[in-house]
């Protein structure tokens, strides 16, 4: 197989290559490239941060992820920028030198990895528009507290370059993909849905790659082989998003970052939740798709997506049938995709502008975690009567799902705190949750009964997030 | 010393930047595992032990053996010296032999081609275990008698009489977890064969000497035969004080068998669920107290999980009983520490090492006692706080550099301590849901190894004949900033500017015998290593230059004009160009030992500590009283660093311990199931705090003052102290707690990490009470 990618604007070409050797691996080990770290290895610290381009039309896309769960054939056809890249002349780039003067490093391990996030921002690669303390929320730094990286961060100003000469020359290299087979192992990168089903008619058991967030773990950590591998990433026509009126969809391979400020427009609270799914890197390579299509018990976006009446459009040589959200996760690890068949889109229809949503995530750290609950509640209230409910939960049960005694305790009551009290006594009759490592039976049941209490203060007025807070410091 | 040189005293303290931070930021730094392989390196991964306690009753490596990519795989009984890594006692294997006594254990080593080769194989040993009862929690090691060693007391008065006649008493007792260390560098060690038996060894670690001590006895040659080597650490924290060396000696072990290099680099979960973690405690306390909330008695518990071996939890736990007064006087008091073994992995070094958990306990006493009588925890801390006739530690030792009372103060009113409590308690009064709290908390901490031998350091300085300078010490550079802070100690005794003096990889070749970087002791005990190494040179060429040219010694000074000397003025490398033609020699070795300190470990009595370091800090929080998330709002800290050496990096090491701090008290939680296994093994379920997790508001300042005791440029050391200053969090957390529970004005039973599970937990008991 052959992997064709620009660095630097030099064509690097692969022949002989691992479809599942890791990015990190290639830099450090082949290339010499070693000022992009190893930190974890999956995804959760962001010292392998790189930058990689795709062409769209004449511009490119940056996107800003870690190297250390790309697996190689995903560069195909795209532009790849190091920490090495930013000094290539000998003179440090304004991100450099803003960190090296102002105390932002202290062991230095974790500051490659900074830097290329704020280069990120600094050329408008995707989802940088935030807040610098959410464009760095991937970026772990044991020494620092983080102080000078933020005022570094701040400073840096964003302007993207002119790039229509690279977007043809990625135009140029991309040829027919980077589908091959290396020691028996196969890696199928088809190029459109059509492609793509009739591929997966032929290999129903062949493993469906997106953003590989998930994935890329199960070969750095379960040391797994996957055998014959569909990478979704070049699928052009999954990647579309439809904003309308009535209702908003995304293709499979929307990333979390792409689909962002739609689902903000959709309901703020989805914004906020979508913000808090892993860090500026798992969103710029995780899909909304691939999260449902992996059916996580908790499953940040799910729980939000299945309240908000979802549903979820499958396909295969045979056709397409679309389904609600709710219904596709059938057990734990065993969803509704039949062989042949793969996630498509997701569509989530745009909520009545009076409907009572509220969307919480409950976390030990407030970024880049994962929930121990994830619940929404969406209620239509007419006539101070509520006239339809529809409650989720992750991390609640062996699947995201709605809580069927707690809704029927809410439609048609009055919208009261007696009501919503009732609501959440139901809720304990809906789930019994496990105590695992991110918390407690007994805390899970507490805090998603309260979060009915919650909403009912916010609907009196009252700030229900410390996140809204600020001190009362002189 | 120092002190004889007023003018380079009284010259101002640039805040130099990290001498590597031009090389951080391009990723040109240079770490361990950056160096180039050789083709035919080998890749090391250690089989695992799946059991808790057990005897090896039969251990099958021939599907290891089989594997992809295997090279050679070896077990304890091919170390040819002795099969330890225990850095004090010998009670640690590098492999097991014959008993599992923690999940995880190294059983046997790998060595293939590739990491994921080795790491795939040593997944496949078959090992049939006879289990044995497994002692994993305190209490059950409480229960059994499990120890490391004797339970130690430390006592003045007659704590239970004084409990007796006091006017209030209190009880409680809480628990407080471990902490990950989470450097962003996982262990890694690359060992090169040499000649004759020889190996040299490149590793993270804090501690060469030890490592190459232990590898030596491990491959059975002396040390002279092994060099290990350090340029930086991608984060130590005291997680590579000891950890090191089985990382190493694996190396050291394979290269010396094969021939060929070998590199262990630990995957972040197998060096989490490898390697030691902070103590996790238990206390219980009772205390007696006056009206005016002065504590009269005190009866101290602390008991902690020391793990499977000794490693250096004694220390640690003395530690602990050290700072369990931090700034306040106990007049009869009793402080009694249990160190449990137990099979899980041996708790180890880690930042404060034991001072946190002791300020803690009685931080959390104060907070009680503030409480019980319906005071402002500050007014409680400041009736408390050493002072005039009251000045004398639990140990016995006279604290007399205490400027934690004027320090308070500033503090108190730079914050705006007073005027924001009152609206803390005005905001939780109307507001239903989210409580806020605010805490102002002191930290005391002894600087100085309580092991008093390791209180030395050596340097060597070379001026070269063209000017330029290269000085190498004991220490280790792990991101604190230690060797710009030295290279300023040498470039401000010649007068040159810093870019002149190279700073050196860590060396034990070059420096011998040398003591761990830790204890917060780096640049005291280098610093001053290294300037006396510098002043033997200047005094060689002081004494050139006054010969040559017809002078008084004191008529040659070395200034940032040049080196004068009498009528003559010349560049430094003038000087160093004439000294060598002269026949001056140009390198010197440098010697430092603490002065002053010694003490009785028997009756734990004496003076352990050569001086304190000083700070406090104000933090506001707000929790939801719903869900128990909460946020750190505001962090105002006054820090005493003495007459910093470096303002830049001591600030730095500041916010970076206070963070540190807030993890380890909120997010950061340890978890372990019944059989003492780790299950939050990597950052996806252990979660150290990220970028939003500093407050908003955060403010640093510096003391204005000096140490009292001679030391380099009259600085203090910095790398602890700081980390104890996030035990303002917590207190606040506790006041945030208890005002969710309106009119119970009780002590919230809240336990460290506070995280929202624990917050929620202690607001429907205290509610519930």
């Amino acid at each position: 197989m052959t992997v064709r990618f620009l660095l630097d604007g030099e064509v690097v070409e692969l022949g002989e290559v691992d479809p599942t050797a890791t990015l990190l691996d290639h830099l450090r080990y082949r290339l010499r490239r070693t000022g992009t770290k190893e930190g974890c290895a999956e995804g959760d610290c962001g010292a392998c941060t790189v930058l990689v381009g795709e062409a769209q039309n004449d511009t490119v896309q940056w996107r800003a992820v870690n190297a250390c769960i790309q697996f190689l054939p995903m560069l195909h056809g795209k532009a790849l920028k190091t920490v090495e890249s930013l000094s290539r002349s000998g003179t440090l780039d304004p991100v450099q030198a803003c960190m090296a003067a102002n105390g932002s490093s202290q062991c230095g391990f974790c500051t490659p990895g900074f830097v290329m996030a704020l280069h990120g921002k600094a050329i408008g690669a995707l989802g940088c528009e935030l807040p610098v303390a959410d464009v760095l929320a991937g970026n772990l730094c044991r020494c620092t507290g983080y102080g000078p990286i933020i005022e570094a961060g701040e400073t840096i100003a964003t302007a993207a370059a002119d790039e229509r000469e690279l977007a043809a020359r990625l135009h140029a290299i991309a040829g027919e993909g980077a589908g091959g087979e290396w020691r028996g192992r196969k890696w199928f990168a088809p190029r459109s849905s059509e492609a793509l089903t009739r591929l997966l008619a032929d290999h129903p058991e062949a493993r469906l790659v997106a953003g590989a967030t998930d994935v890329g773990l199960w070969v750095t950590k379960g040391l797994r082989d996957l055998g014959e591998v569909i990478f979704l990433g070049d699928v052009a026509d999954l990647g579309q998003i439809a904003e309308t009126s009535e209702a908003l969809t995304l293709g499979a391979t929307v990333r979390y970052a792409e689909a962002h400020a739609a689902m903000a427009r959709l309901h703020p609270d989805l914004g906020e939740l979508v913000r808090r799914i892993g860090g500026l890197q798992v969103r710029s390579a995780g899909t909304v798709g691939g999260n449902i299509a992996n059916g996580s018990p908790i499953g940040d976006g799910p729980p939000a997506l299945i309240a908000l009446g979802a549903e979820v459009t499958l396909r295969s040589l045979a056709g397409r049938r679309t389904i609600p959200l709710e219904a596709y996760f059938l057990d734990y690890g065993k969803q509704d995709r039949r062989a042949g068949e793969f996630v498509e889109s997701v569509r989530i229809a745009r909520p009545d502008p009076h409907a009572v949503i509220h969307i919480a995530k409950l976390s030990r750290r407030f970024d880049s975690d994962i929930s121990a609950v994830c619940g929404a509640i969406h209620l239509t209230v007419a006539g101070g009567r509520i006239t339809a409910a529809r409650v989720a939960f992750g991390g609640m049960a062996a699947t995201p799902r709605r809580a069927g005694a707690c809704e029927a305790a809410l439609v048609g009551q009055p919208f009261t705190v007696a009501t919503l009290d009732a609501a959440a006594e139901a809720l304990r009759g809906d789930f019994t949750p496990l105590s695992d490592v991110r918390g407690s039976a007994a805390y899970r049941l507490d805090a998603a009964a309260n979060l009915f209490r919650r909403l009912w203060l916010r609907e009196q007025g009252t700030c229900i997030s410390v996140l809204d807070l600020e001190a009362g410091h002189g | 010393m120092a002190e004889r040189d007023p003018a380079w005293q009284a010259r101002a303290r640039p805040e130099n930047p990290h001498d590597s931070a031009h090389l951080h930021v391009t990723g040109q730094a240079r770490y361990a595992d950056d160096a180039p392989e050789p083709v035919d390196m080998l890749h090391l991964a250690f089989g695992q032990a799946g059991e808790t306690c057990a005897r090896i009753a039969a251990m099958d490596l021939s599907a290891v053996r089989a594997a992809e990519g295997v090279v050679a795989v070896y077990t304890a009984a091919d170390i040819p010296g002795d099969n330890n890594v225990g850095p004090v006692r010998h009670d640690e294997g590098l492999l097991a032999d014959g008993e599992v006594t923690f999940p995880g254990q190294p059983l046997f080593l790998v060595a293939a081609t590739s990491q994921r080769a080795a790491r795939k194989a040593a997944r496949l040993g078959k090992v049939v275990y006879e289990t044995q009862p497994a002692v994993v929690t305190i209490a059950e090691a409480r229960a059994a008698g499990s120890r490391i060693e004797a339970t130690q007391r430390m006592a003045r008065g007659d704590a239970g009489a004084a409990l007796e006649a006091a006017p209030h008493r209190i009880a409680g007792r809480f628990a407080m977890g471990g902490q990950d260390h989470f450097y962003l560098e996982g262990h890694v060690s690359v060992a090169t064969p040499g000649e004759d038996g020889q190996v040299h060894v490149l590793c993270s670690t804090q501690h060469p000497s030890e490592v190459q001590h232990l590898v030596a006895h491990l491959l059975g040659v002396s040390c002279a035969d092994v060099t290990v080597e350090v340029r930086r650490m991608g984060g130590g924290f005291g997680g590579k004080e000891t950890q090191a060396t089985s990382f190493a000696a694996a190396a050291a072990l394979v290269a010396s068998k094969t021939g060929r290099a070998a590199k262990f680099r630990a995957d972040r979960d197998d060096d989490m669920v490898l390697t030691g973690k902070r103590h996790e405690f238990e206390v219980a306390y009772e205390a007696g107290f006056d009206d005016a909330g002065q504590i009269l008695a005190l009866s101290l518990h602390l008991a902690s999980r020391c793990g499977a071996s000794e490693d250096l939890s004694p220390a640690i736990n003395d530690r602990a009983m050290f700072h369990a007064d931090n700034c306040y006087f106990l007049p009869d008091v009793e402080i009694v520490s249990e160190r449990l073994k137990t099979n899980t992995v041996s708790a180890t070094a880690f930042r404060g090492f034991g001072g946190p958990q002791g300020m803690l306990a009685i931080e959390r006493i104060i907070d009680h006692v503030a409480l019980a009588l319906g005071m402002d925890p500050l007014d409680v801390r400041s009736a408390n706080l050493y002072g005039p006739g009251r000045a004398v530690t639990p140990y016995g030792m006279t604290v007399a550099d205490n400027i934690a009372p004027q320090l308070i103060a500033q503090l108190r009113r730079d914050a705006d301590y007073d005027a924001r409590a009152r609206a803390v308690d005005a905001f939780n009064a109307a507001s239903p849901i989210i409580k806020k709290g605010i805490a102002l908390t002191p930290v005391k901490f002894g600087i100085s190894f309580t092991t008093t031998h390791l209180n030395q350091a050596g340097a060597l300085v070379h001026v070269y004949a063209d000017g330029s300078i290269q000085v190498n010490h004991g220490g280790t550079e792990m991101g604190q900033g230690l060797y710009v802070k030295v290279a300023q100690v040498v470039a401000d005794v010649f007068a040159v500017p810093l870019a002149k003096v190279r700073i050196t990889s860590t060396r034990t070749d070059k420096v011998p015998n040398t003591s761990a970087t830790a204890a917060s002791s780096g640049s005291d005990l280098n610093g001053m290593a290294a300037y006396n190494a510098a002043m033997t040179i200047r005094d060689r060429l002081t004494a050139f230059l006054a010969r040559i040219h017809g002078c008084a010694a004191h008529e040659v000074v070395f200034s940032s004009e040049g080196v004068l000397a009498g009528e003559e003025r010349l560049t430094f490398a003038q000087v160093a160009r004439k000294a060598h033609m002269g026949r001056i020699s140009l390198s010197s070795t440098g010697f430092y030992a603490t002065p002053g300190i010694e003490y009785d470990r028997a009756a734990h009595r004496g003076r352990p500590f050569y001086y304190f370091a000083y700070g406090a800090a104000v933090s506001e929080v707000a929790i939801d009283s719903l869900t128990g998330e909460h946020k750190v709002l505001a962090v105002d800290i006054l820090h005493d660093v003495g007459r910093s050496l470096n303002a830049a990096v001591d600030k730095g090491q500041i916010e970076g311990g206070f963070l540190q701090g807030q993890g380890w008290l909120t997010t950061e939680d340890l978890v372990f199931d019944g059989k003492g296994r780790l299950l939050t093994h990597s950052p996806a379920t252990y979660k150290i705090p990220t970028a939003s997790d500093r407050a908003k508001h955060f403010t640093v300042s510096l003391w204005d003052g000096e140490n009292v005791e001679p030391t380099i440029n009259r600085s203090k050391a910095v790398g602890e102290p700081p980390f104890m200053l996030a035990i303002s969090v917590f207190s606040a957390l506790n006041r945030a707690v208890a005002a969710a529970a309106p009119g119970k004005r009780a002590m919230p039973q809240l336990d460290a990490p506070a995280t929202p599970e624990r917050v929620l937990a202690a607001i429907r008991e205290l509610a519930a009470r």
